[in-house]
């Protein structure tokens, strides 16, 4: 067993590292007091991430990615995990899901997204069906060849930015002994499809300027060459792909547990009260203490949980736990560092006051705790017919 | 044209130094080090010389501690081409002088005929501020130190430095050694490509003894002290007091 990284992972760690700090730090607080990030920016960072050969990198060599393995793909993603999410996601990483397009969608889809040309999103999410996915409304009736799609998507992160999105949509209903279950289909919705419209959804306390978006479908008619996979082979894909999603939610709250515990530590150092630095004080210093070994945890897990897939063993249950006690951990980091920072934390001077707020969301999208502690113990009592 | 770039491993520019209690030096026990970064924009000219076609081969060259080996890999991903690791200490906290660096390097550019070396100015731990200057002396070469911009003009190199007060432009003729300061480039960060790339190109391990160089210290360090801490500033309630304190307090007026 090695837990230190190779010459190659400590070069990609400290690279992407001073790019946050240089490409992304520095506009975070325009991008915070606008909710918006300028296009020069966002073209700015797309640029250089192609000329780094960053674009992409999650992505197999074949298909012009840089074909790092999961642990390497971890660890640049912990790295843009210390940046806003609204900039890095010019750092692009396309949906790995794409990685599932046939054919002619190879050239129209997957290898431009890999360029940089053209950006994805993913939607699965409605008003009436979140954590319930096969609950959702959304749906595709055969009309010819074609398929004609009518309802809603919301929370589509990302879909202002898209050229094209990955959407779920049922296409089919089964009758079971449990009762009437969807059958879902992926499709390649183009932005600009008749009967497709990206409107602006709602404001988040989350991560300002990196939007999410409602999608309507009314009366969309749509060919079988923007299926993704097979016709109702919606939730397969879904599981081959989606567990990228889930570590990325890992890796990023670590890699910000990290950036936020260093303002903590440096402020317990330096502010005085009573006459000594307040880190003196055990009330603060075992607040640290407890912070460091939970980011360490959560590390750990979720870099094992990459290393399992790069074994080819099963990760479901370990990308969950990963999942969920990364973004918890957050949540309990970042309220801790406004603690220890008193009122100058809640001031939108430091950037705490953000982090916490960031934080909020990690332990609900891409599945909720609650989800994710369904998936880890149906993991372990199914099993046992429980 | 060969380029050879030597590179120092020091302590990261953002760790904040802790001075030992023992006041024998700096606790350099589990700090980041990283290339000292005039070193980074020496190895980034070199790129930028062969990619004008002004240079062919960059070699860079590390004298220190078997880790330096990271250093050098680093170079190599921003894009040079092999590297020589001469290992002369086992100990981080054993510095090696700049007279003992400058003899291993002035026997490898004997060995390598390089047509230019670029050094930075100073390592950012100790800042001698003299391999350069020795190594040009010791070869007999011309030397441009400080510079802020350099360009290669057939037999010789036309260096910028900065100066107090100003630029002075120099002409050296070539071979040359010449340091490099901060304004002269803003260093690449290494693609991922060359990242992976890196592993791969040669890399010598070769020891002071291949060169026939003694590196131990004749340099003792009596102690190291942490610079005196800021006093806090006074108020003051107009303009005559602070004329007045400047006068007869402070004496600077
Ligand atoms: C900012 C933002 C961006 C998003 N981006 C995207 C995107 O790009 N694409 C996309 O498809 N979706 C996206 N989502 C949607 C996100 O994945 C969902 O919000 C999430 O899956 C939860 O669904 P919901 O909000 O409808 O909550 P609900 O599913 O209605 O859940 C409400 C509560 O009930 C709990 N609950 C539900 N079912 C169970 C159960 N079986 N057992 C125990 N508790 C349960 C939940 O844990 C939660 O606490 C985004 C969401 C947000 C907030």
């Amino acid at each position: 067993m090695n837990f230190g990284l190779t010459d190659e992972q400590e070069m990609i760690v400290s690279t992407v590292r001073s790019f946050v700090e240089n490409e992304i730090y520095p506009h975070e607080d325009l991008v915070e007091r606008t909710g918006e990030v300028p296009k020069e920016i966002a073209d700015e960072i797309r640029r250089k991430t192609l000329e780094l050969g960053f674009y992409a990198c999650n992505f197999p060599e074949e298909v012009g990615g840089a074909g790092l393995s999961h642990v390497d793909f971890a660890l640049v993603e912990r790295e843009l995990g210390r940046g806003s999410m609204a900039l890095n996601h010019f750092f692009g990483r396309p949906q790995n899901i794409l990685m599932a397009c046939e054919g002619a969608q190879k050239e129209r889809y997957l290898l431009p997204a890999v360029r940089g040309e053209k950006m994805d999103a993913l939607a699965m999410t409605e008003p009436d069906a979140g954590s319930d996915v096969r609950g959702m409304k959304c749906f595709a009736k055969r009309d010819g060849g074609d398929w004609v799609v009518n309802g809603t998507k919301h929370f589509i992160s990302g879909a202002d930015h898209a050229d094209f999105i990955i959407v779920f949509i049922a296409t089919g209903e089964d009758d079971t002994p449990k009762g009437p279950k969807k059958r879902i289909t992926a499709f390649l919705v183009d932005r600009g499809t008749p009967g497709f419209t990206i409107r602006h959804g709602y404001n988040s306390v989350s991560h300002r300027g990196y939007k999410n978006m409602v999608l309507e479908f009314d009366d969309c008619r749509l060919p079988d060459a923007q299926v993704l996979g097979e016709v109702d082979g919606g939730f397969a894909v879904m599981n081959e792909w989606l567990y990228a999603t889930r570590i990325t939610v890992a890796t990023m709250s670590v890699g910000r547990a990290r950036r936020v515990f260093d303002y903590a530590v440096s402020y317990a150092a330096e502010r005085k009260q009573f006459g000594q630095p307040i880190g003196k004080f055990q009330g603060v210093s075992f607040q640290l203490a407890d912070m460091i070994t939970e980011i360490d945890a959560a590390d750990w897990l979720t870099l094992a949980s990459a290393w399992r897939l790069d074994q080819g063993l099963p990760a479901n249950r370990e990308i969950a736990s990963a999942k969920l006690y990364a973004s918890e951990m957050l949540a309990r980091v970042t309220d801790a560092a406004i603690q220890i920072h008193g009122g100058m934390g809640l001031m939108d001077d430091l950037p705490l006051a953000r982090f916490w707020r960031d934080a909020r969301v990690e332990r609900i999208w891409d599945g909720t705790s609650e989800i994710q502690r369904h998936i880890i113990s149906r993991d372990l009592l199914r099993p046992l017919g429980a | 044209m060969k380029v050879l770039v030597p590179v120092k491993r020091v302590i990261d520019y953002n760790v904040k130094v802790r001075v030992k209690a023992d006041s024998s030096g700096v606790d350099l026990a589990n700090v980041k080090m990283s290339m000292n970064p005039f070193d980074e924009i020496a190895v980034e000219q070199a790129i930028r010389l062969k990619e004008a076609g002004q240079a062919d081969e960059i070699v860079i060259v590390s004298i220190g501690v078997e880790k330096a080996q990271e250093t050098i890999r680093t170079a190599l991903a921003m894009g040079a081409d092999r590297g020589i690791l001469v290992k002369a200490v086992d100990n981080v906290e054993t510095d090696v002088e700049p007279l003992a660096v400058a003899k291993i390097l002035a026997k490898i550019v004997e060995e390598e005929g390089p047509g230019l070396v670029l050094c930075g100015k100073q390592a950012i731990d100790n800042d001698m501020n003299a391999t350069g200057q020795m190594l040009a002396a010791l070869l007999g070469w011309a030397q441009g130190t400080f510079a802020s911009k350099l360009a290669i003009e057939g037999d010789h190199a036309s260096v910028t430095r900065e100066v107090d007060g100003g630029l002075q432009t120099i002409k050296v003729k070539m071979p040359a050694v010449v340091t490099v300061d901060l304004r002269l480039n803003e260093p690449r960060y290494a693609s991922l490509p060359n990242i992976m790339k890196a592993k791969k190109k040669p890399l010598d391990v070769k020891t002071p003894e291949d060169y026939g160089v003694d590196v131990s210290p004749r340099l003792t360090v009596v102690s190291v002290k942490e610079p005196p801490a800021r006093k806090a500033g006074v108020k003051v309630a107009d303009v005559a007091e602070l004329v007045d304190k400047l006068k007869n307090e402070a004496g600077v007026i």
